[in-house]
């Protein structure tokens, strides 16, 4: 459904970030792209959605494709008219807009007003937390009802494909599982094709189908999510665990430290 | 001294009905910060140019086609404007667009008296100028009909941000461009409309303003005048605008009427900066204006 092939990221016209990736991501799955910080993880999802244009980068290499047409070098809301849209890392809320405004907002490029009505209703059923809080600004939001907005906010142009950026970030564990459940619940109710980007590869490849593994502006591994969590790699490196599956000790840890295979 | 409760009721409609015409020019202010985050220091020069318009649009025959030459005129230069010398500066900091501003007001300010020259031009709006007695107070058409026109713009505009969808989408805008954008809002579409509105209210501002003090560059200094009524009102809110409106037009007439004769005149003039000074102090965006969030 969506495919990035070899795609090089830019910014200023000097800083290499992303050198080569590619992406698939199927129809009706949870794709997830892990990675530590400044793997390129949200540069990547900024080339997709468009928005790199507007911090000085540039897809310079490959091409983004999106239902076999490119979508690389077109506007962002452009693209978001054509169904995919973007949930920033950080929430990033319109603050001084109530609830329902910024649901009212995400559903600009729906064209009827009655439509809008029933997009706010379908995302109130979702999550109900924002009905109770639809007059309020959402500024003062607390967090997990704010990721909760952007979400729904985005859900509001009813997308084929959402791109989730770090919806853990900054929220309680408990928080977290509701809003990853909501996510397979859109999946498996809507079709809803999710590319999800986490540093909390754990919760990641449990709800996800599909993986990749970023590091430094490549991708470094890719399977079947299940596939992922056997691999003894991803297990050392991002889920913490040793060989024998037992937590950590940091005793082990400065004895001997294990060498990237995949390097 | 005895108290002359006429003379006080007479300086505080004067100063209310002045006060909504301050109004309608700040809410050219208020549209443009609203949807850039930037301040148009030009809009007293737009308010100038809508008043050379209406004037000269009809070679001053008609009254109304001179209105309708200038709306039409002013919606189509601020959008124009947004085109040419501001969506360049998108992404760049607000700062480079309020120097531009300040640019464009000094051409304006220059370029007019260059095409028209430097005389005073009278419009003549199509009603009487017989005062109208309410009371013991005369009140003047002119100043009626332009408090009236403010009143129906900052409703029309109030009821816009509010409850369209458009007007949502202008706050979304002006909240977060690039989160804007990814929700397919056209941002550059919507900076254009804004600056077109900001035209538009520059033409009744203007219009109304030049019936009174006929037409020529002094016009221009409007702009400066209601500043302190946009700093009062808080630079977003049409509601700060119309409250920050009445008072600078309170103060403004009181302080005339009652400390003129004391200081041999002028109080007029610095009396709001000095309330805008402490209200600052005290409300440091105004007081209507959005501050910003903090979570805790």
């Amino acid at each position: 459904m969506l495919s990035l092939n070899n795609i090089e990221v830019v910014y200023d016209n000097v800083i290499l970030v992303l050198k080569g990736v590619s992406i698939a991501v199927e129809a009706g799955k949870i794709t997830t792209l892990l990675g530590a910080n400044g793997a390129g993880k949200t540069t990547t999802l900024k080339a997709i959605s468009g928005v790199l244009r507007t911090e000085r980068g540039e897809v310079t290499k490959g091409n983004i494709e999106f239902d076999g047409k490119r979508i690389d070098g077109m506007r962002p809301f452009d693209i978001a008219k054509i169904g995919l849209v973007q949930v920033f890392e950080g929430r990033r809320v319109f603050e001084h807009l109530t609830t329902e405004e910024n649901l009212i907002a995400g559903g600009h490029v729906v064209a009827q007003a009655s439509k809008v009505r029933e997009g706010i209703e379908r995302v109130y059923s979702y999550f109900p937390r924002l009905k109770e809080r639809r007059t309020q600004q959402s500024g003062y939001l607390s967090g997990g009802e704010q990721q909760m907005l952007a979400i729904g906010r985005a859900l509001m142009s009813s997308p084929r494909i959402i791109l989730l950026d770090e919806p853990s970030l900054g929220l309680a564990p408990m928080l977290t599982e509701e809003i990853f459940g909501i996510v397979q619940q859109l999946r498996d109710k809507e079709k809803l094709t999710v590319l999800l980007v986490e540093q909390n590869a754990t919760l990641a490849l449990e709800v996800a189908d599909h993986g990749y593994v970023m590091e430094n502006g490549r991708i470094v591994l890719e399977g079947d999510a299940e596939k992922l969590r056997q691999n003894s790699d991803i297990k050392e490196f991002y889920l913490g665990l040793n060989e024998v599956g037992t937590r950590k000790s940091y005793r082990d840890v400065k004895h001997y430290k294990r060498r990237k295979r995949w390097l | 001294m005895d108290f002359d409760f006429t003379f006080f009721a007479l300086l505080m409609t004067n100063g209310v009905l002045i006060g909504l015409m301050y109004s309608l020019i700040a809410l050219g202010f208020v549209l443009v910060y609203k949807a850039t985050d930037a301040i148009n220091f030009a809009q007293g020069e737009f308010v100038m140019m809508a008043g050379y318009l209406a004037v000269l649009g009809a070679f001053g025959v008609n009254f109304w086609l001179g209105l309708i030459v200038s709306v039409l005129g002013m919606a189509a230069f601020g959008f124009v404007l947004e085109r040419v010398m501001l969506r360049p500066l998108i992404g760049r900091p607000v700062v480079a667009v309020i120097m531009a501003t300040i640019g464009l007001a000094a051409v304006l300010r220059g370029i007019w008296p260059m095409l028209v020259g430097v005389d005073t031009y009278n419009i003549t709006l199509p009603i009487s100028d017989e005062p109208i007695e309410l009371g013991p107070l005369l009140l003047q058409p002119v100043q009626l009909f332009g408090a009236g026109v403010a009143l129906a713009f900052l409703a029309g505009f109030t009821w816009f941000f509010l409850k369209s969808r458009m007007g949502v989408a202008m706050r979304a805008v002006a909240d977060n461009q690039q989160v804007a954008m990814a929700m397919g809002i056209n941002v550059e579409r919507y900076f254009a409309l804004a600056w077109a509105m900001a035209g538009l209210v520059a033409a009744l501002g203007g219009v109304v303003w030049s019936s009174m003090l006929g037409v020529d560059t002094h016009l221009a200094l409007i702009g400066l005048k209601v500043f302190p009524v946009v700093i009062l009102g808080g630079l977003d809110s049409i509601v700060g605008a119309i409250v920050g409106g009445l008072i600078i037009g309170v103060v403004e007439s009181v302080a005339a009427g009652y400390l003129d004769p004391y200081v041999g005149g002028g109080t007029k003039d610095f009396a709001p900066y000095v309330l805008m000074i402490l209200v600052l102090m005290f409300k440091p965006y105004g007081i209507f204006g959005k501050r910003k969030i903090e979570r805790v």
